[in-house]
């Protein structure tokens, strides 16, 4: 397939450089620390977070950290579309028989993010561990299902996000707003925000199913916020529609191009 | 910028460049800022939405049932966090590593043959910089917080002019570590790796995702003492909100004032190596 290839050759020239990888992988490992050692200091300071303890929110985070991580090695370097559409490099992508979404993904590829997600999946076993929950198959089965349908969603949002560019080329950081925004979100129980803000990021955008929906139904919690059960089980059907939503924005935004003058 | 007359390389020799000069490269860090005025509006945007999401979890902390966090109460925590999402921008805690690129690609070889040395154009530069981003960077997500939340606003007169000074100060030394990581060019080329370790240690151990004080005390002293960090979000912030007796604020401007002369003097001791160290590419 030429997407293999295209995203072998990333891999395999990335690779070559051995230490600029091994300082960049170490890097990606301790941006996941800090998800982690964020919550450790304020749990110094506070025993409950939104009516949610330690353990509780350790798996939150561990589930956030996880789903970020796979996104962000997977479609992060969406991004740089910026830049391809400053330059007009993106017709180059758009005369190959190719999907011009899948190109740029494949092309950019950053393989030093494997040491974020690496770090998030031992820390999700550590907090399902540390949890007070019965390991059951159902809960196995959540457990492995739900950073997948996360990442879905953070990947859709950073590619949601990235379309801007078609549009505004000067956005700047807006983008990290919704997508390391999200990580931020998700990390803690919807139930700290204030009203319009939880509508908006929870909601309107589905980051409550990342890890706060699915941590109650692991937990067999009820939801404070009175929202029904079969939420937390919910989340691949959102990462779909998330998906879908941010393809169809994708095709609109491709079709909105306009390349860049002489 | 180059059809400055001020600039012109005759100057040099042992007659210092005017401060005109300097005047001129501070009004073109100024003017570059103020020139992307979208960039401006996305960044924010952004701060202003990291606001809402920061002290959402400090408002958290604090409804937990204690009326005060590590000796912050409800209002200024609501200062720290909206203040501090200004300040980000003012001292421009995330910057690209622009002059490293110009290291590994020779470029720098234009900025040695000017009358002022490389950090001091950018130096002069990056205060222009800041003073355009105090007018809009710091301004916007102060108001935002102001408009939304309950801000802690200072008792004492005093408080604004060591603020002012603690942001000064607070530049300088954000100015001095970022040289420092673009200055590692010299001997690296690639920057990427303490690029991250900046980011990572600033954030975590300077204040910004939350106060060092939620640390153990003794570790936060040890931290505001012993490293840069702390003096380039939490101690402006401190000041601001008034924690401590005006006496303990004059202490911490003491301490970035240390920094801001060791720090300096360490960016011109390693440009001076750097340079001797420097091979431009190509030919």
């Amino acid at each position: 397939m030429a997407y293999r290839h295209l995203l072998a050759a990333q891999v395999r020239s990335q690779a070559q450089y051995r230490a600029s990888l091994a300082v960049d992988v170490t890097g990606s490992v301790l941006f996941g620390v800090l998800d982690i050692v964020s919550v450790v200091v304020l749990f110094r300071v506070t025993p409950t977070l939104g009516g949610f303890g330690f353990a509780e929110v350790f798996l939150m985070t561990a589930l956030a950290s996880c789903a970020f991580a796979t996104a962000d090695l997977m479609v992060g370097n969406v991004e740089r579309l910026r830049q391809y559409v400053r330059s007009g490099l993106f017709d180059a992508l758009l005369v190959r028989p190719l999907s011009s979404l899948a190109q740029l993904v494949a092309m950019d590829v950053a393989t030093r993010r494997v040491g974020r997600v690496a770090f998030g999946v031992v820390m999700l076993v550590l907090a399902a561990a540390n949890a007070p929950m019965e390991l059951t198959l159902a809960r196995l089965a959540l457990l492995t299902v739900t950073p997948i349908a996360g990442a879905l969603i953070f990947g859709a949002v950073f590619v949601a996000t990235a379309t801007v560019a078609f549009w505004w080329i000067e956005s700047g950081e807006i983008a990290n707003g919704l997508t390391y925004g999200g990580l931020n979100f998700t990390q803690y129980p919807i139930t700290i925000y204030g009203a319009l803000f939880r509508r908006l990021f929870a909601y309107a955008v589905g980051f409550a199913f990342v890890a706060y929906y699915p941590t109650l139904a692991l937990l067999d919690r009820p939801d404070p916020l009175g929202a029904p059960t079969f939420l937390g089980y919910a989340a691949p059907a959102v990462a779909v529609m998330a998906a879908v939503a941010a393809g169809l924005l994708w095709q609109t935004g491709v079709r909105h191009y306009r390349s860049t003058g002489s | 910028m180059r059809g400055d007359d001020s600039l012109a390389p005759h100057a040099t020799g042992s007659r210092a460049p005017s401060y005109r000069a300097y005047l001129a490269l501070a009004a073109a860090g100024f003017q570059r800022y103020a020139t992307y005025r979208q960039a401006t509006v996305a960044a924010v945007v952004t701060n202003s939405v990291f606001g809402f999401l920061r002290f959402a979890v400090m408002l958290a902390v604090i409804d937990a049932g204690t009326r005060t966090v590590a000796g912050y109460d409800n209002r200024q925590l609501a200062t720290f966090v909206w203040a501090g999402q200004g300040l980000i921008g003012v001292v421009l805690l995330w910057a690209l590593p622009e002059f490293a690129e110009r290291i590994r690609t020779g470029d720098v070889i234009t900025d040695l043959l000017r009358p002022i040395d490389p950090m001091s154009q950018l130096l002069a530069a990056d205060l222009g910089r800041a003073g355009y981003a105090v007018l809009t960077r710091f301004v916007v997500p102060v108001v935002v917080g102001a408009l939304v939340f309950d801000l802690y606003a200072p008792r004492r007169q005093v408080t604004y002019a060591l603020f002012a000074c603690s942001t000064l100060l607070a530049t300088l030394v954000c100015f001095s570590c970022r040289y420092l990581v673009n200055a590692a060019a010299y001997w690296l080329l690639d920057v990427r790796g303490p690029q991250t370790a900046w980011t990572l240690t600033s954030g975590i151990f300077g204040g910004l995702y939350f106060p060092v004080w939620f640390f153990p005390d003794a570790m936060a002293i040890g931290l505001i003492v012993a490293t840069p960090f702390p003096s380039v979000i939490q101690i402006p912030l401190d000041i601001l909100v008034e924690r401590g007796s005006p006496a303990v604020q004059l202490g911490l401007l003491g301490v970035q004032a240390g920094w801001v002369v060791t720090l300096l003097a360490l960016c011109r001791w390693v440009q001076r190596r750097g340079e001797r160290k420097l091979v431009i590419q190509g030919g």
